[in-house]
């Protein structure tokens, strides 16, 4: 009976339109030509940026490091194919904005030369904290699109004993399918890349040791790769592989988390702290590659779709490939784009336009025509609470929208804005076209910039104090110094009044 | 190609609904219960329902206008001619054209726009409009049409009706009575039980529709089928229908057992009146109900108490409408204290703590 | 409250004595006798109250100051940061004044002042920073001299530079340089601090959020 109100349920969520037909059925393209030029970005991830260490001018090879990382929460970057550096300076980066990202030119020279790798005969002998070094010098951060280094996941799971490995294989995106394409071809591989995963979180401390299991959840629209995936876990028995109902968002980490072992992780908390970690299913493939074959994460598999697209696909492209060579691979009829999404139509961010590199994070790439797109003729709120009843975190948009509206931002954190996810369903269900999910970010980012301008006036006082302090101090010295060079003055006179006196 | 974009955030697709869909629908399910009340009133009815919806439609684009704003767009999106439309039903089917305009007026002036629009007032517009009728034209307000369909021998003909919406009605008592919830009220006050006084009553013609009433409270079969279809197309959710009826069912239900002379039966509570309208389209408007599932059931069951209470001890044979606004008021009191618990956080918004293994 | 009540017991004591005692119309002149003096008690005693009991200078004065920037900019139209929080605590400035403080400033005085605030008005501060231009610096020193926060940098004789985290754009050195090559340059929009902008197509502005005035 206890067990019938722990069930784990999904919490909010909306059943998209889910347009996976087009790219779902057809194999990844991995044929893609080599671009001329790469545009690789310094930094793909959460943290700081990478550090070049190549020179203009530099003959690298395919696989070659090309910016090591920079402190605790970072990731190296490396040469995609071989060539020359003709340039490391600020390029447009895959932002909305297209504002200057630092950014390395590689110009390739066709020839594709890897560079010697180092290869693990029998991989699952490294130490566990080896396997994570490996992932981080490889360069691999999280697929799935949030781009945070795994190697720091994985140490961060192995320090909290981590007893539940989940394998997020639910791609709840519309449009988007390389997940799907992946699992389905690719099984083994990523089999194996969890099977690593889970040795490098191995706690190699006798005394606390836990077991780790793994879970790969994959929704229920993805049959195909779910025979496939679990044929490939067969033979192991630390792995399952489970099937997840279809709804948005699925693949939220903390949804997916409670589905999978009804715990709630607390906010503020990493979900390794409740014993829990979550990975990409892409993420597993490139750890396979990197402990395998000691291939650094140099591409991924990438969806190209929407209305605009004329072959819609999954091709596989190194990093750096501007989109503009993506479209015209994919026979894109420019005309017809009205915007261009990286990611998904959920949570992607608009592209000013197609010139732009992809990245680690860059999961799909959409060409949406106008009838694809929300209406944008906004309305009055209707006070409908749709948003509040598919709002998976449990917040009520309508409230926190108006609170921003007059610019009440204060109200608005004090209902829930922090623990907002900007997952879009309040967006995609509101019959007023109201865009939420825009009024949360734009408040988010007002709200930082608010703490770091009082930041800067408190550290403008303690300048201005310390100022004035040094002012009055000076003025002091220079008083002191004066009434002694007067009382000085006047001793000397006493003085040489007193020997005149005497003679 | 290198047009610039404006940065936009997702969702980049959308759910296929707006606001004039949601209001269509619920017209849709609104339109046989209306159909057949207008059938069974002929044509008097007909000139009001059409005086009041026009009415109402003319009120929203004058203020509308007044506000310095394109009135066609505020107009198409269908509220007006929606609260023009409950207005009519809760009225008197052959209530004099005056009553349909100035109810509109209500409705729409005084329940909606002077609070800023769509989506800001506080009150169920068509609710506020019926109360304030019912409580400054007494009279008007109650005098409840016999049955008499279109095209009857004795029915009045388009030229009759003309006679009867604008000139009003000549021999009142040929034509007029009590509606059910009125006659037993009146039967009570001289002290008759129950079983005398429903001698001639009819259950099934209640539960189809063929009794004097208000459009919105003759036909039971009908609007409840309307409103189940609502929840069916997901535009209404179930709490607040469900948690009001079950309320009257439970209250009145617990009194007939206790003194069945006295008290009337469930049944009998949830077949008349206004019991259905209330519950699928009024109690429901998305405006005035509170947002959360369980406000939402709070607010049903806090209706049907104050209905069932007004309808039995009240000096009114109905209460739904001062039920309804009653409720309303208390609407951001329900929002305030009844909220989703936000994920990761308990539900006074502290952050959960990390479970001991 | 009790004052009021105490005097209308005492007319109502007068009225019952004089009716019952003497029956005549002296009971108007008691009243307004009676009256009178304990007007004149009750002033005597606030008096004394007010003199006795009296409450040093506002504090809210220094708070208020101590959230001013403090940088004595003077764009606010009064001579320094200590005169507008006077002004503030007064009532002579509303609570958006301080232009470099912006609409967060604002939030902050009018919860202490218990005020309400519109901020739909507020500008927010259009964010400027000092550059100095190599060309032209000769080294004068004059620059760093005025600086309040100490955020020019530099030597006698040469190029000196602006810390641009430091810089508050008070335009003080703007000023004083002889040569023009201190300018004031809008900052730039990097990744770091591009923000999302406010959707703007609003038809409609909600007249408040009703439901957050209940408490």
């Amino acid at each position: 009976m206890l067990s019938f109100f722990k069930t784990p349920r999904i919490r909010g969520g909306v059943h998209a339109e889910e347009h996976k037909t087009a790219t779902a059925a057809l194999p990844i393209v991995s044929n893609f030509p080599l671009p001329k030029k790469l545009y690789i970005p310094l930094q793909q991830h959460v943290g700081k940026p990478a550090e070049p260490i190549i020179m203009v001018g530099e003959k690298v090879l395919k696989g070659q490091l090309l910016a090591y990382s920079q402190g605790l929460i970072s990731a190296p970057v490396h040469a995609p194919s071989s060539g020359i550096i003709v340039d490391v300076n600020d390029y447009p980066a895959p932002h909305p904005s297209a504002l200057p990202i630092r950014t390395i030119v590689l110009e390739t020279d066709g020839m594709d030369e890897w560079m010697e790798t180092q290869v693990a005969p029998d991989p699952f002998k490294l130490n566990p904290e080896e396997i994570s070094f490996r992932v981080g010098a490889a360069g691999i951060v999280g697929l799935g699109g949030a781009t945070f280094p795994t190697a720091v996941k994985l140490n961060m799971g192995r320090e909290n004993h981590v007893d539940t490995l989940i394998i997020n294989g639910s791609e709840c995106e519309p449009y988007l399918c390389c997940d799907d394409r992946l699992m389905q071809e690719r099984a083994e591989q990523i089999i194996d890349g969890v099977r690593l995963m889970l040795r490098g979180m191995e706690n190699t401390d006798a005394i606390n040791r836990v077991s780790t299991n793994a879970v790969v959840a994959i929704e229920d629209n993805k049959p195909q790769a779910y025979v496939a995936m679990r044929a490939a876990a067969e033979p192991y028995a630390q792995i399952k592989v489970i099937q997840i109902p279809t709804r948005y968002p699925m693949g939220w980490d903390r949804q997916l988390i409670r589905y999978v072992t009804g715990k709630e992780v607390p906010v503020g908390c990493r979900s390794s702290e409740i014993g829990v970690t979550i990975h990409n299913v892409g993420t597993a493939y490139a750890v396979h590659k990197a402990i395998r074959y000691g291939q650094p994460l140099l591409g991924r598999v990438v969806t190209v779709a929407g209305g605009a697209v004329k072959r819609p696909m999954n091709v596989e492209v190194l990093f750096g490939t501007l989109i503009s060579e993506l479209f015209d691979f994919c026979e894109v009829n420019k005309e017809e784009i009205a915007r261009i999404i990286m990611g998904g139509p959920m949570m992607g961010d608009s592209l000013p336009h197609a010139g732009l590199p992809t990245v680690k994070a860059t999961s799909g790439i959409l060409a949406l025509t106008q009838s694809e797109l929300k209406n944008t003729d906004e309305q009055p709120c209707i006070r409908c609470a749709s948003c509040v009843s598919v709002c998976p975190a449990g917040l009520r948009p309508l409230d926190m929208a108006n609170n921003i509206r007059i610019n009440q931002l204060d109200a608005a954190v004090d209902i829930g804005l922090k623990d907002c996810i900007s997952c879009g369903c309040c967006s995609y269900i509101c019959p007023s076209n109201i865009p939420l999910v825009q009024h949360f970010k734009y408040a988010s980012g007002e709200v930082v910039a608010r703490q770091q301008a009082q930041h800067k006036s408190e550290q403008t006082k303690k300048l201005i104090d310390a100022r004035n302090a040094r002012m009055e101090r000076i003025a002091q010295q220079q008083r002191e110094e004066e009434l002694a060079r007067i009382a000085a003055k006047a001793e000397r006179e006493r003085l040489k009044a007193e020997q005149e006196a005497l003679v | 190609m290198m047009v610039h974009m404006k940065p936009s955030s997702g969702a980049h697709v959308g759910a296929n609904n707006s606001v004039s869909h949601i209001m269509w629908q619920v017209m849709l399910a609104l339109s046989p219960a209306t159909a057949f009340g207008l059938l069974c009133f002929g044509w008097p009815a007909i000139n009001l329902f059409i005086i009041t919806v026009l009415s109402a439609v003319v009120f929203e684009a004058f203020c509308v206008r007044l506000k310095g704003r394109a009135a066609k767009p505020v107009i198409m999106d269908g509220s007006a001619v929606l609260t023009g439309w409950l207005l009519a039903i809760t009225l008197p089917p052959w209530a004099p054209w005056w009553i349909g305009v100035v109810g509109s007026g209500l409705a729409i002036i005084l329940g909606k726009q002077v609070y800023g629009g769509l989506g800001q007032n506080l009150f169920n517009p068509a609710m506020l409009a019926r109360v304030a009728l019912l409580i400054s034209f007494p009279i008007e307000m109650t005098i409840w049409a016999n049955v008499s369909p279109l095209f009857f021998s004795h029915s009045p003909g388009l030229i009759e009706s003309w006679h009867i919406t604008f000139l009003g009605l000549d021999n009142i008592d040929a034509s007029t009575g009590a509606t059910t919830l009125g006659f037993i009220k009146a039967e009570f006050s001289q002290n008759h039980l129950l079983t005398d006084i429903l001698k001639d009553y009819s259950g099934f013609l209640n539960f189809i529709g063929g009794t004097r009433g208000s459009l919105g409270e003759t036909s039971t079969l009908l609007l409840g089928l309307g409103g189940i279809w609502l929840i069916r197309q997901n535009i209404i959710q179930w709490q607040i229908p469900v948690s009001l009826l079950l309320t009257v069912a439970l209250l009145s239900g617990f009194f007939h057992f206790a003194d069945s002379e006295h008290y009337v039966s469930s049944l009998l509570h949830l077949n008349s009146g206004a019991m259905m309208c209330v519950a699928f389209f009024i109690a429901t408007d998305y405006v005035t109900s509170p947002n959360t599932p369980t406000g939402q059931l709070v607010f049903g069951a806090g209706c049907g108490l104050l209905i069932f209470v007004i309808r039995t001890w009240g000096a009114y044979p109905e209460g739904a409408g001062f039920a309804v606004l009653l409720m309303n008021s208390a609407t951001p009191l329900i929002d305030y204290y009844i909220k989703p618990r936000i994920y990761g956080r308990d539900r006074k918004g502290k952050p959960l703590e990390i479970p001991k293994s | 409250m009790i004052y009021l009540f105490f005097v209308i017991f005492v007319f109502f004591v007068d009225e019952l004595i004089f009716l019952g005692l003497t029956g005549n119309n002296m009971y108007v002149f008691y009243a307004i006798v009676s009256l009178t003096v304990l007007g004149l008690l009750l002033g005597l005693l606030l008096g004394i109250a007010g003199k006795y009991l009296k409450v040093e200078s506002s504090p809210i004065v220094d708070e208020l100051e101590a959230l001013l920037p403090g940088s004595q900019c003077g764009q606010c139209g009064f001579p320094g940061c200590r005169p507008a929080a006077e002004a503030l605590a007064e009532g002579n400035a509303p609570a958006t004044m301080c232009p470099p403080g912006g609409s967060a400033l604002a939030e902050q005085i009018a919860a202490l002042l218990g005020l309400d605030l519109d901020l739909s008005d507020v500008k927010e501060p259009e964010l400027l920073v000092a550059r100095v231009s190599e060309d032209t610096c000769t080294g004068c020193t004059r620059c760093f001299k005025v600086c309040p926060t100490d955020a020019i940098v530099g030597a006698p004789k040469q190029i000196h530079a602006v810390v641009a985290d430091a810089c508050i754009a008070c335009k003080k050195c703007v000023d004083v340089c002889p040569t023009e090559c201190l300018q004031m340059h809008p900052v730039e929009v990097t990744l770091r601090n591009w923000r999302w902008a406010k959707p703007l197509n609003v038809p409609v502005q909600p007249m408040g959020t009703r439901r957050n005035a209940v408490c």
